[in-house]
């Protein structure tokens, strides 16, 4: 059928009619454009700060002639003799973000199971957001409560000067259960109520079904969190740079003060100059943190692609 | 026939609601009985009640008895995980686990201690038998029971609750979300299981409360209105709340 374009004879006699549509319609472009409008500019700033940290970060390799697999490889970091060996640092991130996800992930997910699975009511309505309330707590909080309470427990148990990588794990890690928390307790709750009863009627018990159906049905959610609490840790500066000890080198026990790429950055970058060498290479550890950023966003969606079966 | 399933008085409570209103009903082996009633008249309460399900419903609560191989399960030392091996449940919407076919069948035995497995193999398929699936999934046992049809996954749910060897199974609507082919093969598995199983099943669909079951009860408003042979309810019954529920002009 041919559409019909013409107005119907019985809006013709409304004479308001015409004029109210007109009005929407500019509406309607209205909050196009200014949709469109903060989209594009979200989308210029996200690209000129990838551009701006790739161009400078590049320039150590490219302009200033630092081998990159020195940078990767090196260990040793002497800015002022130019040996910029990044290794201590990257090891660094890695070994303190990991350990702190090895440390909360088991914490926040028991604690989500608790929520969701043992006291529904007060979990929801008590622990969620006393959980959320610690996801508030400024980093540097974290970072002065580590100095001055685990730094001195962890000197009197075990050897060494007490900060190092196990202090910044450990406040990573508190700072990361919210994360992973929440995002395990938002799986849990979502999960359909007739799964457990099926378990359930099958005569399983609780703790048959929280490990046989529960958790293995909501692992990619879990895991999502693990990661995105990974992310986090990786990229938290101040509060691990309060506890670590800043040493650049790599650690051969837990309890050794060592060095973080973010920890570096804010270390340094007051002290270089912009176009230098020095300031180059910090620009070099900060397109790593931005590279494994898109890595762990990256992991993020393959476990969401992962749930939808 | 024995008598193997007996409710005295069984009244169950939500919080202050009480939605069960003291129930007296026998169900015997090898039969099928449809519960039937409009929507909110307790009858899958009650079907919930004999399995101790409704244990999982916070503020729900249960007086009376259910009696069972001569022992009131409404009892606080029953062991509920025995109990729901003896009696099987399938709900209204298929709920197979996010496993494979295989896997979601195993789970039960293994859970009551068949570790053996060519002993699970056999389960495995002497469930998918009973339930009709066999010879639609034996050669992809290991892909997930998600990529079944709405009709294959509650079979695979029938056959599921049938790896535990339930003397009882109860039955929650099983068909009311599938299509009437899927449907029609449900009500043929029910009829066959029947040789072996005392069903329980409450059911909105009249016909299909027609078609399988024995004796039919009529829940109303909590209460028991009546219960004889399924003939009886459809062309006679006794009361006329009953009469208007079949004939549709309610409900």
């Amino acid at each position: 059928m041919k559409a019909n374009h013409e107005t119907p004879p019985f809006m013709k006699a409304n004479q308001e009619t015409p004029l109210l549509f007109r009005k929407h319609r500019a509406e309607e472009w209205i909050g196009r454009i200014y949709t469109t409008f903060c989209v594009a500019l979200l989308i210029v700033i996200i690209v000129s700060i990838v551009y701006f940290v790739a161009s400078k970060g590049v320039s150590t390799f490219a302009v200033n002639g630092v081998s990159l697999s020195g940078f990767l490889f090196g260990q040793n970091w002497q800015p002022d003799s130019d040996k910029f060996g990044a290794l201590p640092f990257i090891f660094g991130s890695f070994v303190t973000s990991l350990l702190a996800a090895v440390i909360a992930s088991p914490l926040s997910v028991c604690a989500a199971l608790f929520m969701t699975e043992i006291t529904p009511n007060w979990g929801k309505k008590v622990l969620q957001p006393v959980v959320e309330l610690l996801a508030g707590i400024p980093s540097v909080v974290y970072g002065f409560i580590g100095l001055s309470v685990l730094v001195p427990f962890l000197r009197s148990v075990f050897p060494g000067q007490g900060i190092g990588v196990a202090a910044g794990s450990i406040v990573l890690s508190i700072m990361i259960l919210p994360t992973i928390t929440s995002i395990a307790t938002d799986a849990l709750a979502s999960l359909p109520r007739n799964l457990k009863e099926a378990s359930y009627g099958l005569g399983a018990t609780r703790w048959q079904t929280i490990s046989g159906v529960v958790i293995p049905t909501v692992l990619p959610s879990i895991l999502t969190g693990v990661v995105l609490g990974m992310a986090r840790a990786f990229g938290e500066a101040l509060a691990v740079q309060m506890v670590i000890g800043n040493a650049p080198h790599i650690p051969s026990s837990l309890f050794e003060s060592a060095s973080t790429l973010t920890s570096v950055i804010t270390l340094n970058m007051s002290n270089t100059v912009m176009g230098s060498v020095q300031n180059n290479a910090l620009w070099s550890m900060a397109l790593i943190l931005l590279l494994m950023t898109f890595v762990f966003v990256l992991v993020v969606r393959l476990l969401e692609r992962r749930t939808k079966i | 026939m024995t008598d193997i399933l007996r409710t005295e008085e069984l009244k169950i409570y939500y919080g202050q609601n009480e939605a069960v209103k003291g129930v007296d009903l026998t169900f015997t082996e090898n039969s099928v009985t449809a519960l039937i009633g409009p929507s909110g008249c307790g009858k899958s309460t009650f079907l919930r009640a004999l399995n101790r399900m409704n244990d999982e419903i916070p503020g729900s609560r249960m007086t009376g008895n259910i009696w069972i191989d001569g022992k009131n399960i409404n009892a606080p030392d029953t062991d509920v995980t025995v109990l729901r091996q003896n009696i099987g449940m399938v709900w209204q919407r298929p709920n197979p686990f996010y496993k494979s076919i295989y896997a979601n069948i195993a789970f039960g035995p293994k859970y009551h201690g068949v570790r053996n497995k060519a002993e699970l193999d056999n389960i495995v398929e002497d469930s998918l038998r009973k339930a009709a699936l066999w010879d639609e999934v034996k050669d992809r046992l290991h892909t997930s029971a998600l990529s079944l049809s709405g009709g294959q996954q509650q079979r695979l749910c029938i056959a599921r609750a049938l790896s535990v060897q339930p003397k009882i199974l109860l039955l929650d609507e099983p068909a009311s979300a599938l299509d009437p082919v899927s449907t029609a093969k449900i009500e043929e598995t029910i009829l066959q299981l029947k040789e072996q199983l005392c069903i329980v099943i409450v059911t909105h669909n009249m016909q299909q409360a027609a078609r399988i079951s024995g004796h039919t009860a009529y829940f109303y408003m909590g209460r028991l209105v009546e219960y004889d042979k399924t003939e009886k309810i459809f062309t006679n019954p006794s009361d006329p709340m009953t009469q208007e529920y079949i004939s549709g002009r309610f409900g």
